[in-house]
């Protein structure tokens, strides 16, 4: 394979005629990647807090998310138990080890199964928290770790996140700046998922059916924003 | 350079040349309507286009240099075609790179080259037309006047300053004909079928009248709808505005008879 | 994969008269041009954003060699393993390997048009490996034992109807009498039959939609999840990806991925794009315990100092195919190899010859909806022009043709003779036509006369009346 290796890069340095690259080129490269600028952020995601809450919530309802509003997050297992019953689904959920979510009172919730670990493929409901989210298209950032089992996010057929008001930017170029403060310069977690909405095809004739292989179901309980948003 | 009264090298292009002259001669009614001195330079017989689009760069340069030196000395070139207005003014300056003079002679004589319709209207700012020509129209958007220079709302201005025009705008009226030259003989089947489908959208609109600013496109067109028996007909807008439509209708004959 | 590129005239013919494809077809152009339309003018930005993408991948492509050297060196800080792949073999015989080495029997997959490109399944199949395609449209094509028609959407070309069928006829255990008829039927039992095979791959191969040197992280963009459950569930990730899928940086990325969704599917973005670094961490409860990215090059590196070069800019997004009006008559297939429509016709040359695939380019009208719509501008009728003009070099093209357009040029080029043999034509084509106006048929004019009338000259030519002074009649 170094073979190939030499091969390759012998002929795309010739293509380029990159011997001619001199050392400010090259030092030029090397600050791009160290100091990387923004493109074109577009106007619509350069929001206030309560903007941004606002348009994350309205561009995820429209790609099919399901919303409940709380104020604290002790109030996330009674939110659980209100969702399942709503949507018929079992009252037996997979809970993400991450101790700040083992730690809410689910023992309030006395018919609620709970259980926290990777998920296995006969768990119905996942319940995770996230990284953050991306008011521009209405997306949820969740990256893998001790706390965050990415299977959690795809096996399940119905996947519930617990967001948090402050978690929420407006562009993509926010939660880039985020991850890297958190993980590092140019550091990245085994996996970072970006997901708006639950999954979906189009591929038969064209139109969409949701709950392709992924979950059927995404529902957010979004945490302490300030008041319930106005809808558009 | 007069503005009042500029000198205008009329580019005929090949398919009015030879098969339709009567639109030749609805340009020369127009821009002298607005105002221009029309001359038409012996010594021009085809943009080049079909060489060019064949990857027959040698014989496109020797064209396109006869051209030039044939439209010397013009304030402006106007041509009754897109497709044609489009070579002359964006792929002349490209085809000699490797000549520097002439390729500064092709930069500036593509400068002074315009569609018809957008000429007057964005350079000459016609406004309105003396045309009595009655008729529900539909007008095709022929794809190098539209993507390569614009031409879009020019041709609906000057319809809609013409009182007896009422204009029915087709389903996808941007959508391609089939036509693109040698590609109608070269791949026949796929050709005929999307000039299928632009004919139901023409029938479709209601229009007795099809429009475009481009003869290879009407042809292509107008073969398509007399084959199909239909009562549609076809002309260059340029002979609608210039209120030169007592002759026959393309691929009509001088009675009318089907 | 093997071509029938050089059949395209055949195979376009067969396209045309298939009623099933052609009723498939028309989703096509009402789903695709109407979403992406909607997708466009709701940003306004958007066009700004072209621009900016266009720019991060010339300036990548520029300095290709430092971001694949960059990419190689984040990967492995990582814990990733990169294979150079110079050509579809070396991709092949690599990939096996790696699965083989995993005592692999079951391999699921992601969509990746690059795997289409080297074969890969049958390879596999061939060394005694199962293959899974889980994207829904790849598994109804691999059913069908059929490639994909289309570069997003590779089962485009089938009906609903069919889609019932075969799974009626391929899902022996699930009751024969069951209810198939709607979409959300079919997708459900898709799921389901899938389902496990998730579970049970030892290796998932995804491709890329990028390679961020930055960070060494292979992306992912998909609607279904199943991307996702591929590589996230195996104990091996491999990603198969094409060098110019490189992009710098996460900012980079942000930018081109503004442009993706919109212009393939109309989308603001897809449901998920999944960032992938490494293999699992070791305090990871799940992901898995190796990475291995497969770079290959097989063209592309000799693309890089040609004519050709913007071509590379290409971020597979599908949207010139949905805008042209011969994909929308003929179909993915007919272009006979892995990349159909306007990015095939000037892509399937540069990597399998332009004797193979010749015909491609020259099956365009040149109307320029691809150009007017692709996110990252490249010029693809001039990139075709670019494909006649070396076949005209190499006598490539057929000989009629040539003839005819040699002596349609050496007219051209000598006015007076020009004048005298068209006016001549012309005057004879108008008194024969003067009965009814135009033609039914025309010898030498087939082509045109077979499917349409040829409206007959008026006389004599314009310039001839214009030398003997005539001018438009007097308005009456």
């Amino acid at each position: 394979m170094s073979d190939a290796r030499a091969r390759i890069l012998a002929k795309v340095k010739a293509s380029l005629r990159a011997e001619s690259r001199g050392p400010e080129a090259v030092a030029a490269l090397e600050a791009r990647l160290s100091d990387p600028q923004r493109g074109l952020v577009p106007a619509r995601a350069q929001l206030d807090a309560a903007g941004r809450l606002a348009l994350f919530e309205r561009m995820a309802r429209a790609q099919s998310a399901s919303f409940d509003h709380l104020q604290d997050l002790a109030d996330v297992p009674a939110a659980v138990s209100r969702y399942l019953k709503a949507e018929n689904l079992p009252a037996k959920l997979r809970l993400a080890p991450d101790p700040d979510l083992e730690a809410l009172p689910w023992h309030d919730e006395s018919l609620l199964t709970v259980e926290s670990g990777r998920a296995t493929g006969d768990d119905l409901v996942s319940l995770t928290g996230c990284f953050g989210a991306v008011a521009e298209t209405g997306t949820l950032v969740l990256t893998s770790g001790p706390t965050g089992p990415t299977s959690l996010n795809f096996l399940p057929d119905t996947h519930i996140v617990v967001l948090q008001a402050d978690q929420v930017v407006g562009p993509y170029e926010d939660l880039v700046a985020r991850l890297r403060a958190a993980y590092g310069a140019h550091v990245m977690p085994r996996t970072v998922n970006f997901i708006t909405g639950p999954s979906r095809t189009a591929d038969i004739e064209q139109t969409i059916q949701l709950g392709a292989h992924g979950p059927r179901r995404l529902h957010i309980l979004l945490v302490g924003a300030k008041a319930a948003p106005a809808r558009d | 350079m007069s503005e009042t009264s500029p000198r205008v090298g009329l580019f005929v292009t090949c398919l009015v040349d030879l098969i339709r002259p009567s639109v030749g001669f609805a340009a020369v009614r127009l821009l002298e309507e607005a105002g221009c001195r029309v001359e038409v330079p012996a010594g021009q017989t085809c943009c080049g286009q079909p060489a060019y689009n064949s990857g027959d760069k040698a014989d496109t340069r020797a064209i396109a240099a006869q051209v030039i030196e044939a439209f010397q000395g013009f304030d402006y070139v106007v041509a009754p075609s897109g497709s044609c207005a489009a070579m002359l003014r964006h792929h002349y300056p490209t085809l000699f790179e490797e000549d520097p003079k002439m390729a500064a002679k092709a930069r500036d004589f593509a400068g002074r080259c315009h569609e018809l319709l957008s000429f007057l209207v964005d350079v000459r700012q016609v406004t309105s037309l003396s045309s009595e020509v009655r008729a529900r129209v539909t007008y095709h958007d022929s794809c190098s006047g539209l993507r390569e220079l614009g031409v879009k709302a020019q041709p609906r201005q000057l319809l809609a300053a013409l009182p007896g025009i009422a204009l029915e705008e087709m389903k996808d009226a941007e959508v391609c004909c089939g036509f693109g030259g040698t590609f109608c003989v070269k791949y026949p089947e796929i050709s005929n079928k999307i000039v299928t489908e632009k004919a139901a959208a023409v029938e479709a609109s209601g229009a007795e009248l099809l429009l475009a600013g481009d003869m290879g496109c009407l042809l292509n067109m107008a073969g398509k709808l007399k084959r199909q028996g239909s009562q549609v007909k076809a002309r260059h807008v340029a002979e609608v505005l210039a209120d030169l439509c007592d002759n026959p209708a393309i691929g009509e004959s001088a009675d009318g008879k089907a | 994969m093997e071509s029938r590129a050089h059949s395209f005239s055949a195979n376009a013919h067969d396209a045309l008269n298939d009623a099933q494809l052609q009723k498939a077809l028309g989703f096509v152009k009402s789903g695709f041009i109407e979403r992406r339309r909607q997708a466009a003018d709701q940003l306004p930005e958007f066009e700004a954003l072209r621009d900016q993408a266009r720019d991060i991948k010339n300036h990548t492509l520029d300095n290709l060699d430092f971001y694949l050297e960059r990419y190689e060196a984040q990967l492995q800080a990582a814990g990733g393993q990169l294979h150079w792949a110079a050509t579809a073999e070396e991709a092949r015989a690599a990939i096996l390997k790696i699965c083989q080495d995993a005592g692999a029997r079951l391999v699921t997959k992601g969509k990746s048009m690059i795997s289409e490109e080297i074969g890969l399944n049958g390879f596999l199949e061939q060394a005694g490996i199962d293959v899974a395609e889980t994207d829904l449209g790849e598994y109804i094509i691999q059913l069908r034992k059929e490639p994909p028609s289309h570069i997003i959407a590779p089962a485009v070309h089938v009906t609903k109807e069919q889609v019932r069928a075969d799974f009626l006829s391929h899902h022996k255990d699930l009751p024969p009498d069951r209810q198939l008829d709607d979409p959300p039927q079919l997708v459900a039992e898709a799921r389901q039959i899938l389902r496990q095979r998730f579970q049970d791959a030892d290796v998932g191969i995804t491709g890329a939609n990028f390679l961020i040197a930055e960070t060494g992280t292979s992306v992912i963009v998909t609607n279904e999840g199943n991307g996702d459950l591929t590589q996230c569930l195996p104990k091996v990730h491999i990603v198969i990806a094409s060098l110019e899928k490189i992009v710098p940086n996460l900012e980079d990325t942000a930018t081109i991925l503004r442009v993706l969704a919109r212009s393939a599917t109309g989308q603001e973005c897809s449901t998920y794009t999944t960032y992938s670094t490494g293999p699992k961490r070791a305090e990871d409860p799940d992901g898995p315990e190796a990475y291995h990215v497969v770079l290959l090059d097989n063209g592309r590196s000799g693309m890089l100092g040609s004519a050709f070069r913007d071509v590379l800019r290409c971020i597979r997004c599908g949207a010139c195919m949905n805008h042209c009006p011969v994909y929308h008559a003929i179909g993915g297939h007919a272009y006979g190899w892995v990349y159909p429509g306007p990015i095939g016709s000037v892509l399937t040359p540069s990597l399998i010859g332009v004797q193979e695939a010749g015909s491609l380019p020259n099956a365009s009208t040149f109307c320029g909806r691809c150009e007017a719509v692709c996110p990252m501008r490249i010029p693809l009728p001039k990139m075709m022009r670019h494909w006649r003009e070396q076949e005209f070099a190499r006598h490539l093209t057929p000989t009629a043709q040539r003839w005819g357009l040699k002596a349609w040029a050496f007219l051209a080029r000598r006015p007076a003779l020009y004048r005298v043999c068209t006016g001549l034509a012309m005057r004879s084509l108008a008194a024969l036509g003067r009965g009814r106006g135009r033609f039914r048929r025309l010898p030498l004019a087939a082509g045109w006369t077979d499917h349409r009338d040829l409206a007959a000259p008026q006389g004599a030519s314009f310039q001839s009346q214009w030398r003997r002074g005539l001018r438009a009649k007097v308005r009456s």
